[in-house]
């Protein structure tokens, strides 16, 4: 049992490097499907930062009249965040609006000398709300249209945003979907290319496996050197898209930066060199070793 | 020890290969299988390492019907023959030693065994020389000889030799015909498919004449005649 499996371990091996020139194209389609299974692992981390962001940048202020009580805004927050809607509300005090409001236009001579001619504090306390998902901000800005607020609220901003929060919502799920459907989509040609590519591999080989059957070999000692070949392929094209990669990161991480300056692709990909060698590893392995099986069954039959 | 009992085989259901074939084999003797191109020689192989199902009737080898072994069962069966082919059908990418070895190997037999049979093999066909050159890098007569060796190093019941002088000049012809006989002589079973005459005459041994699909002559002392 152990020197059948030490034999079946050899003759994969074996097979690998006497067989280079049906390994190597074998191997080049392998590491080319695996990497670009690595770029849309890449594209989707990508993108979905992308969105994150976006997603975070999108809010509504709520501003109030400037007669209305701390306890009543805070009473209002609290009714806030107990709708499911709701993800974070912030309370800004009108001292803190001047606040933000001179730290913003410190350089600017006109407003801060026009700050001080006013004796009294012009800006209104708010509440900032964000949404889960930006599609429900209709439903929040209804709440606090209700009859009870109406008399509270100064203005509410989503009413001059609304389009372009309409917009930037659907902008985020067509990106995200789109993502998903280029996965599914490039996932289902990788499995394709790589089938095909280990078929014709071992097609080339089905008279060697007809002589083997003839020999007395089982079946299983037929087929295990094919599978330890098709686990070869998927480490060596696991390591070589990695390879492949790497310059690639360190070029675009530049870029990447300028367009999301919250991502930092290098620290991801280096922060996740593990993780992404071990997704390809597995799918590697995976395709190399169901193709063969799929693959080398017709053959076994003589 | 093999049989064929009452045995057609019709291939595509129209082209009909064997015609109600009976004849027996028994242990230790030397057969000739003669007749001309399309007799049904290489059938009769077929349907004895169970390549290929007969039509009808029943191979039986030893303690195996033949006709009736599932796919997994047959490696088991060919254990006991061995089998030399008239294109040699070597591992390509394996070397003389190798594809030799393959023939233990596949039987699980240990290392140990390998190491010191394998070269008294290559050595009796006196391949010594080639021992770590691949098939591409041997002669028409070293690769049957490297054939040969292979069906025999594990001591088979019988040997199938399929043309194995097909493709071969006269002097490695009766160079593989005196390996045969060598073969014979040790105590295995042979069976030589032929159509080369000569071979056959200067054998002198039992001769089994097929055409058309069906046994015209079987004698005990035979020689090539086709008519």
């Amino acid at each position: 049992m152990v020197t059948t499996l030490y034999r079946i371990i050899k003759y994969g091996i074996q097979g690998f490097f006497r067989n280079g020139w049906l390994s190597v194209p074998a191997l080049s389609v392998m590491a080319l499907v695996l990497f670009v299974f690595l770029n849309l692992i890449i594209f989707n981390v990508l993108a979905g930062n992308a969105l994150d962001t976006l997603k975070d940048k999108i809010d509504i202020s709520v501003y109030f009249q400037s007669d209305v009580a701390e306890d009543d805004i805070l009473r209002i927050q609290r009714s806030l965040e107990s709708l499911s809607e709701v993800q974070e509300v912030k309370y800004i005090s009108r001292e803190e609006a001047l606040k933000n409001f001179q730290e913003r236009h410190q350089e600017d001579e006109t407003i801060v000398q026009a700050l001080e001619i006013l004796d009294e504090n012009p800006l209104s306390a708010s509440l900032n709300i964000k949404a889960g998902d930006p599609r429900e901000y209709p439903i929040i800005v209804a709440y606090l249209n209700n009859e009870n607020l109406s008399g509270l609220v100064d203005q509410v901003t989503y009413n001059q945003n609304q389009l372009v929060i309409n917009r930037l919502a659907n902008i985020a799920d067509t990106v995200g979907q789109t993502g998903i459907a280029l996965t599914v989509i490039l996932s289902l040609i990788a499995v394709f290319v790589t089938l095909n590519t280990i078929i014709l591999t071992i097609y080339s080989t089905r008279e060697e496996i007809g002589v083997m059957r003839l020999v007395g070999a089982s079946n299983k000692f037929i087929r295990g050197p094919y599978i330890i070949q098709g686990i070869v392929y998927g480490v060596l094209a696991a390591l070589l898209s990695m390879v492949l990669m790497t310059p690639l990161v360190s070029i675009a991480s530049p870029y990447v930066s300028i367009l999301m300056p919250e991502m930092d692709l290098r620290g991801y990909f280096y922060g996740n060199l593990g993780n992404l060698f071990g997704y390809q590893l597995l799918l590697g392995v995976g395709l190399g070793t169901v193709s063969s099986v799929i693959a080398i069954r017709r053959y076994l039959k003589i | 020890m093999i049989s064929f009992q009452n045995v057609s085989k019709v291939y595509n259901n129209h082209s009909v290969a064997l015609e109600n074939i009976n004849f027996s084999i028994n242990p230790n003797e030397f057969v000739s299988v003669v007749g001309r191109n399309g007799a049904g020689k290489s059938t009769v192989i077929k349907l004895l390492i169970g390549e290929e199902k007969p039509s009808k009737g029943r191979v039986i080898f030893g303690p195996y019907e033949v006709n009736k072994l599932k796919p997994e069962e047959l490696p088991l069966l060919r254990r006991q023959i061995g089998i030399v082919f008239q294109d040699f059908r070597l591992l390509p990418t394996k070397t003389t030693y190798e594809n030799i070895a393959f023939a233990l190997e596949v039987e699980g037999r240990p290392q140990s065994e390998i190491e010191e049979f394998v070269p008294q093999v290559i050595d009796m066909v006196g391949l010594s020389h080639r021992t770590h050159n691949f098939p591409h890098e041997l002669s028409g007569g070293e690769k049957q000889r490297v054939a040969i060796a292979r069906a025999m190093i594990h001591r088979p019941a019988v040997v199938v030799a399929d043309e194995p002088t097909g493709n071969l000049d006269p002097i490695h012809t009766s160079e593989i015909v005196r390996l045969l006989l060598k073969i014979n002589e040790l105590g295995t079973t042979v069976i030589l498919v032929t159509h080369n005459k000569d071979v056959v005459n200067s054998l002198n041994r039992r001769v089994i004449s097929l055409d058309q699909g069906k046994i015209i002559r079987d004698e005990e002392k035979g020689k090539y005649v086709l008519a």
